[in-house]
């Protein structure tokens, strides 16, 4: 039987020729006459944190469930940890892990029955242990056994992360990982995703509608609108180049069609 | 490569999910036991009620009482299986279990047993009914009850395969069709009257279904006190079809979730 899902990561030598944590090629979805993503292409190197940007629309949240393969390109090439995306998924979704609004944790099981169900999931070892440490990390110790459907918006959110990290995968998909948190929290969640990154070399892509937060995060953005990719660079050369003091200007400028001359 | 093959504690864990659901509710575990004890009472007293006014009732005893012990095999069979698959879509869960190392084959393994278990909570207690009001042994049908539980929780499971996939497809919107589909089988079944009784043409559609060779085959033990093996047998080889098949169509349906996005949102 498979007991060794949520093995140590291996090191990036043990994948194909060192990849990309996330490639992707001229990929594209197509929902009836809609193109929600239009022939993008980029990739995501070990260890970094990159923001995905876009107003409602921009084809974020399709992106990233193509590459978990929740969703099936229409056409293009999808590779995570070196191994292509869904032929390949059962190599690499016990290395992965996401957290996004678009699902829940079953509501009636308690934090501490929903992360042990997860965990096995994941075959993790030391179960008991790592759930005791995601509680302290992300200070959940005072509602572990109360079920999740009576927990706060900001509650829930840190037990989805707590789901997200409980295999301790190298890499994490985010999407809005901080939406309905109050400023202090998602400071918080922010503060310890960043430890997160540093202290497993985790790669971390998120969307996000929040600038702050990618500005603080990331050290690279990806701009996205109406499926296609709008600009993509660190966020000091992106703000320089639409000549701009933050994030959110910039994307104002982009959302709204007002290119400055000297972007590209 | 690892990660092949079907891993038991990643089903174990399914299991583990949907038994710390249980519980946690008493509704839920109350209605498992309702519904069987209900069809029982009001079926047994029937079955009382035209024995001491028909010859046949009263030579063919219990063939009411046990068909509706095995229909409810069936129907709670399928239920069992596709109402924990719907906690999933009603949770909004479907999109982590199917970004984690969980396998389709693992998930409806998963399913599988929850039939059992649920249908255990409801059917077991429904014999003892049966025995303590209407003197039905259930279990005195012998050893041909385990050819009857079998062919009747296959197909069950074959069924309930199938619409978890046109869910799993369509979203809740067609949450319907898993309180209904068995529905379509019953007629054609012919679970309290012989297969003869249809009109010719539709016996031929009748004698496709595996659950009809059951019914059959219970009358003819209860009333002629024969085991018809042959009719097991044929309802097994029909069985392993549709499990296959249906099989095939929820990885199909599963694509085409995939293709259409429907495992992002999961609603109507």
């Amino acid at each position: 039987m498979a007991q060794n899902d949520a093995a140590p990561p291996q090191s990036i030598a043990a994948d194909p020729a060192g990849s990309a944590a996330i490639e992707v090629a001229h990929l594209t979805k197509i929902y009836k006459t809609t193109r929600a993503v239009d022939d993008i292409s980029f990739q995501i190197r070990r260890g970094s944190i990159t923001g995905l940007l876009g107003g409602n629309g921009a084809g974020k949240t399709t992106t990233i469930a193509m590459i978990m393969g929740l969703v099936l390109p229409t056409s293009g090439r999808v590779q995570v940890l070196g191994h292509p995306m869904p032929e390949e998924a059962a190599d690499v979704l016990g290395r992965m892990n996401f957290e996004s609004p678009y699902v829940d944790m079953p509501m009636r099981l308690t934090v501490r029955q929903n992360l042990t169900i997860f965990g096995r999931l994941y075959a993790v070892e030391h179960l008991r242990e790592r759930i005791a440490q995601l509680a302290a990390d992300l200070d959940l110790d005072e509602f572990l056994d109360r079920p999740n459907g009576k927990l706060s918006a900001g509650q829930k959110t840190r037990v989805a992360l707590a789901k997200a990290l409980i295999n301790a995968p190298e890499l994490l998909l985010l999407d809005e990982p901080t939406a309905s948190l109050d400023p202090d929290t998602a400071d918080w969640v922010r503060a310890h995703l960043e430890t997160y990154r540093k202290t497993h070399a985790a790669t971390i892509l998120l969307a996000s509608h929040n600038m702050f937060e990618v500005e603080r995060l990331c050290d690279r953005i990806i701009i996205m609108k109406r499926g296609r990719i709008e600009d993509d660079d660190s966020p000091d050369r992106i703000m320089a180049r639409y000549n701009r003091a933050t994030l959110e200007e910039v994307f104002l400028d982009v959302a709204r069609g007002r290119v400055n001359e000297t972007a590209p | 490569m690892m990660h092949r093959g079907i891993a038991l504690h990643r089903i174990g864990a399914m299991i583990l999910r949907y038994w710390y659901l249980l519980m946690s509710s008493w509704p839920r575990l109350a209605e498992l036991l309702y519904w069987p004890a209900l069809q029982v009472i009001t079926w047994g007293f029937l079955q009382i009620y035209i024995a001491q006014n028909a010859g046949f009732f009263a030579r063919a005893g219990g063939t009411l009482i046990g068909a509706v012990i095995l229909w409810d095999i069936l129907f709670r069979g399928q239920l069992g299986f596709s109402i924990s698959f719907l906690e999933e879509m009603w949770a909004r869960n479907l999109g982590n279990l199917m970004m984690s190392p969980l396998k389709p084959i693992e998930f409806l393994l998963a399913l599988m047993v929850m039939s059992l278990i649920r249908l255990a909570i409801g059917v077991v207690p429904m014999t003892g009914l049966a025995l303590f009001l209407f003197h039905f042994n259930f279990y005195g049908l012998g050893l041909p009850l385990i050819a009857f539980f079998c062919n009747l929780i296959f197909t069950s499971w074959s069924v309930g395969i199938f619409v978890s996939g046109l869910v799993l497809r369509n979203g809740l919107g067609a949450e319907s069709i898993v309180w209904t589909l068995m529905f379509a089988l019953m007629p054609l079944a012919c679970i309290y009257y012989p297969v003869s009784v249809l009109p010719h043409w539709l016996q031929y559609v009748a004698w496709s279904l595996p659950p009809t060779y059951v019914f059959e085959g219970m009358r003819s033990l209860l009333i002629d006190g024969v085991f018809r093996g042959d009719l097991m047998l044929a309802a097994l080889a029909i069985n392993a079809v549709l499990l296959v098949a249906s099989f095939a169509a929820f990885l199909a349906l599963l694509r085409s979730a995939r293709l259409h996005g429907s495992l992002l949102g999961g609603g109507e």
